[in-house]
C-alpha cells in the first residue's frame, strides 16, 4: 500500500469533472421537480444529449457546436414528454420511464456509425497566471468551459429559485397548482418550460460524458447516471447546493476507490466499487434529517377544469 | 391435437418473424459481449464472422448478436439462435461458458463454440488464444519505455485468462527493467469506456506511463493521448488511429482461420469437441506494427522474443519463477504446463496487491 502515489491535486481536479454530469442533469431535474413535475425520462435526454452532441461534434468539428445541439436534443425528447404529461395528461412516472426507455433505444439506433469515432478535443481554458499558480491552479483554474457552467448553473438556479419572482412563481406551481392557477399564472406554460429547461441540461450532462470525460461513443454509455442524478435531487432536498455537494461527493469516492485500488489498498475491490452509493446516499440522508420535503404538487396532473 | 397445432404455428411465426432460412445453407451463429464497433475485441470476432462470409459465400448464414450480457441473458440469446435453426453457435466470452453449457445440452444436434472457457460438452468446443506471449512481447517494450518505471495496467475480471496475461506482462518487464513496478486497477466490465477512462486516467495520475489494458475499448488510448506521454498498446485489436504515439504496438487476435476451419467440418459433417489453445505460432496471436517511437534496439529485441515465442524455442512462463508468496513454483528452466496456466489464480512474485476473490 502506498497511499503518497495518491496526488490530492489531481484527485480533486479529476472529481470534478467525474461530477460535472451528474451536477447539470440533477440541476435540471431539480427545477423540472420544482415546478411540480416528475420527469424519470433523465437517462433517456442525456444518452440522447451524448449521441446528439458526438455525433454534431465529429461532423462538424466543434464541440461547442456539439454541447448546444445536445443541449437542444435534450430539451426535444423532452418535448415527448411535455405532449404525454402536459397535452394529454398522462402518467408522469409511465411517461418518464418510457422516456428513457426510448432515448436508450434512439441513440443506440442513431449512434451505430459513431462506435470507435475520435471526436474533436475541447481545449482547456488556461489563464496565464491563475493556472500555474501551485495547488489551486489545477483545482480551480484549468478546466474545460462546461464545468464552470455547470457550477455557475447552479449558483444562477439557486438565485433565481431563491430571490426572484419568477423562481416564487415556479415554487407554487409545483406547491399547490391549483393556487398558482387561481393567481392567474399558466401552470401549464411555465411547467412546459422547465422540463425543456431540464432536458436542455439533461443533454449538455450528456454530451459531457460523450465529448469530455471518455470522450467516446457507446451504446448505454450514460451507464445509469441519469438515476443517481435523480435520486440526488431527492437526497439533496430540492436544494441546488446540495444537489451540487452530493454530485461532487460521489464524483470524488467514484475516483478515489480508483486511486485506492491502483494504491493497492486492502480492502475487496466490490467494497470499494459500491462505496460511491452508500456513501452519497448516507451523507445526503443526514443533510436531509432537516424539515425540507417533497413539493406539494410533485406528480399531480394539472388541468384546468378541476 | 391441439397442443401441437399450436406449436406448430408458434414454430413458424418464429421462423417466420426471423428471416425463414434456407435448408441447406450452413447457418453460423455468433454471441458477442461488446458492440462490433467496439475497436478490440468484438471487432475482431466480427472480422472472423465475415472472413467466414467470404469463404463460404451463400453456402452460410451468419448472424450475431451484439452487446449480449455475460448470464442468463446470454442463455436467451443463444436459445433463440438455436431454435432459429442455427447447426453452429460461437459465444465469444468467458461469462458465457455456463449458459453455452446449458443450452447445449438442450439442442445436441447443434454445435456450439466457446472462447476462453475451459467447459467441453459433444456438442461444446473450447477455443482460445495464447494471449500471454503477445503480452510477454508488450511486457519487454513496457520495461523499456517506462520512465518512472510504473506501468499501470487495467484489469477486467480476476479470471485465469487476464492473471496469466498480468504475470506474462510482469515477468518480461521486469526481465528488461529490474526497477518496474505494476499498478492494478480492477474494472469489473471487459467493456465500458467511462470506467476505462476513469482507471487509465487514475493510473496516471498516480504516475503509470506505461498502460496494458485487458479491456476492449479505446478509451483508455485516448485518457493516454490526453496526458501526452503516456505510451500504450492495442488490446485485441490493432487500434491503429492511436499510433504511433501512444500507441506503440498491438495484440491482435486473428480468429479468421479457426472460424472457418470449424465452419467448413460442420459442413463436412466432420465437426467435434475439441479444446483449441493457439498463439503467434499458429497465427492466433499477431503483434501489431511496433511503431518508430519505440527505440530500434528495443523493437528488435522484441521481435526476436516474437520469433522465439513464435517457433517454440522459448515459453513465456519459464523458471526460475516463484508465485507471490514466495514459494517456489517453476524450476531454472522449467516451463509452465497448459493446465495450470489454465486455471492460473496467482500472481508471480514481484507484483503487489491481491487478486480480488
Amino acid at each position: 500500500m502506498d497511499l503518497s502515489a495518491i496526488n490530492p491535486v489531481l484527485l480533486i481536479a479529476s472529481l470534478m469533472v467525474a461530477a460535472t454530469p451528474i451536477l447539470l442533469a440533477a440541476i435540471g431535474e431539480l427545477v423540472v421537480e420544482k415546478a411540480g413535475v416528475l420527469n424519470l425520462g433523465v437517462e433517456g435526454m442525456m444518452i440522447i444529449g451524448a449521441i446528439a452532441g458526438f455525433a454534431t461534434a465529429v461532423e462538424s468539428g466543434s464541440p461547442t457546436l456539439g454541447f448546444v445541439v445536445a443541449a437542444a436534443a435534450g430539451a426535444a425528447l423532452s418535448l415527448l414528454f411535455v405532449f404525454l404529461t402536459q397535452v394529454v395528461l398522462a402518467n408522469q412516472v409511465a411517461s418518464g420511464l418510457a422516456l428513457t426507455l426510448f432515448g436508450l433505444g434512439l441513440s443506440a439506433l442513431l449512434g451505430q456509425s459513431y462506435v470507435g469515432v475520435r471526436p474533436p478535443e475541447m481545449a482547456q481554458i488556461q489563464l496565464p497566471v491563475l493556472s500555474d499558480l501551485p495547488f489551486v491552479g489545477p483545482i480551480l483554474f484549468s478546466h474545460d468551459p462546461v464545468l464552470y457552467f455547470g457550477i455557475a448553473l447552479t449558483a444562477a438556479v439557486g438565485a433565481m429559485l431563491k430571490f426572484t419572482r419568477g423562481g416564487l412563481i415556479l415554487r407554487a406551481v409545483g406547491e399547490n397548482h391549483d393556487a398558482a392557477h387561481a393567481l392567474g399564472y399558466k401552470v401549464v406554460r411555465i411547467r412546459i418550460l422547465a422540463i425543456l429547461f431540464g432536458g436542455a441540461c439533461a443533454g449538455l450532462g450528456g454530451a459531457y460524458i460523450s465529448l469530455i470525460r471518455v470522450p467516446q461513443w457507446t451504446e448505454g454509455m450514460t451507464a445509469g447516471i441519469g438515476w443517481i442524478a435523480l435520486a440526488l435531487v431527492v437526497f439533496a432536498s430540492w436544494k441546488p447546493w446540495r444537489a451540487l455537494l452530493g454530485a461532487y461527493l460521489f464524483g470524488g469516492v467514484t475516483v478515489m476507490q480508483l486511486n485506492l485500488q491502483a494504491a493497492g489498498v486492502a480492502i475487496p475491490v466490490e467494497y470499494l466499487a459500491m462505496s460511491p452509493y452508500l456513501i452519497t446516499i448516507l451523507v445526503l440522508v443526514i443533510l436531509s434529517a432537516d424539515k425540507s420535503r417533497a413539493p406539494a404538487a410533485l406528480g399531480r396532473i394539472f388541468h384546468a377544469s378541476r | 391435437m391441439k397442443l401441437k397445432s399450436l406449436l406448430a404455428t408458434a414454430a413458424m411465426t418464429l421462423g417466420l418473424a426471423t428471416t425463414g432460412y434456407a435448408e441447406d445453407k450452413t447457418k453460423v451463429g455468433f454471441v458477442y459481449v461488446g458492440p462490433v464497433g467496439d475497436g478490440g475485441w468484438t471487432y475482431e470476432h466480427d472480422q472472423g464472422r465475415k472472413a467466414v462470409v467470404a469463404e463460404f459465400g451463400d453456402k452460410v448464414e451468419t448472424v450475431y448478436v451484439e452487446n449480449v450480457a455475460e448470464g442468463p441473458d446470454s442463455e436467451r440469446v443463444m436459445t433463440q439462435m438455436a431454435l432459429d435453426g442455427a447447426d453452429l453457435i460461437f459465444t465469444t466470452s468467458f461469462g458465457y461458458m455456463d449458459p453455452t453449457i446449458n443450452v447445449a445440452k438442450k439442442f445436441p444436434n447443434v454445435k456450439f463454440e466457446h472462447a476462453t472457457g475451459y467447459k467441453r460438452a459433444d456438442n461444446v468446443s473450447t477455443y482460445s488464444a495464447r494471449f500471454y506471449e503477445g503480452r510477454a512481447v508488450q511486457g519487454t517494450i513496457a520495461g523499456h519505455m517506462t520512465k518512472t518505471n510504473t506501468i499501470g495496467y487495467i484489469g477486467s475480471f480476476p479470471i485465469p485468462e487476464v492473471i496469466r496475461g498480468i504475470n506474462s506482462a510482469y515477468i518480461h518487464a521486469k526481465k528488461v527493467n529490474p526497477d518496474v513496478e505494476f499498478k492494478i486497477v480492477w474494472a469489473f466490465t471487459w467493456f465500458d469506456p467511462a470506467k476505462e477512462a476513469d482507471a487509465a486516467k487514475v493510473l496516471i495520475e498516480q504516475g503509470a506511463d506505461v498502460i496494458l489494458q485487458h479491456t476492449d475499448s479505446t478509451a483508455p488510448q485516448a485518457a493516454a493521448q490526453a496526458a501526452g506521454n503516456v505510451v500504450t498498446f492495442g488490446q485485441a485489436s490493432d487500434m491503429a488511429e492511436y499510433g504511433p504515439f501512444p500507441r506503440v504496438s498491438s495484440i491482435i487476435d486473428d480468429w479468421a482461420p479457426y472460424y472457418i476451419a470449424r465452419t467448413q467440418a460442420v459442413i463436412d459433417g466432420t465437426w467435434s469437441s475439441v479444446d483449441t489453445w493457439d498463439g503467434i505460432g499458429a497465427g492466433m496471436v499477431g503483434i501489431g506494427e511496433i511503431s518508430d517511437a519505440v527505440p530500434a534496439d528495443v523493437k528488435a529485441e522484441a521481435l526476436a522474443l516474437k520469433e522465439a515465442l513464435a517457433s517454440g524455442e522459448y515459453h513465456a512462463f519459464t523458471g526460475p519463477l516463484n508465485k507471490q508468496d514466495g514459494s517456489a513454483w517453476l524450476a531454472d528452466g522449467e516451463t509452465a504446463d497448459d493446465g495450470t496456466l489454465a486455471g492460473m489464480t496467482f500472481y508471480v512474485e514481484g507484483l503487489d496487491g491481491d487478486i480480488p476473490q
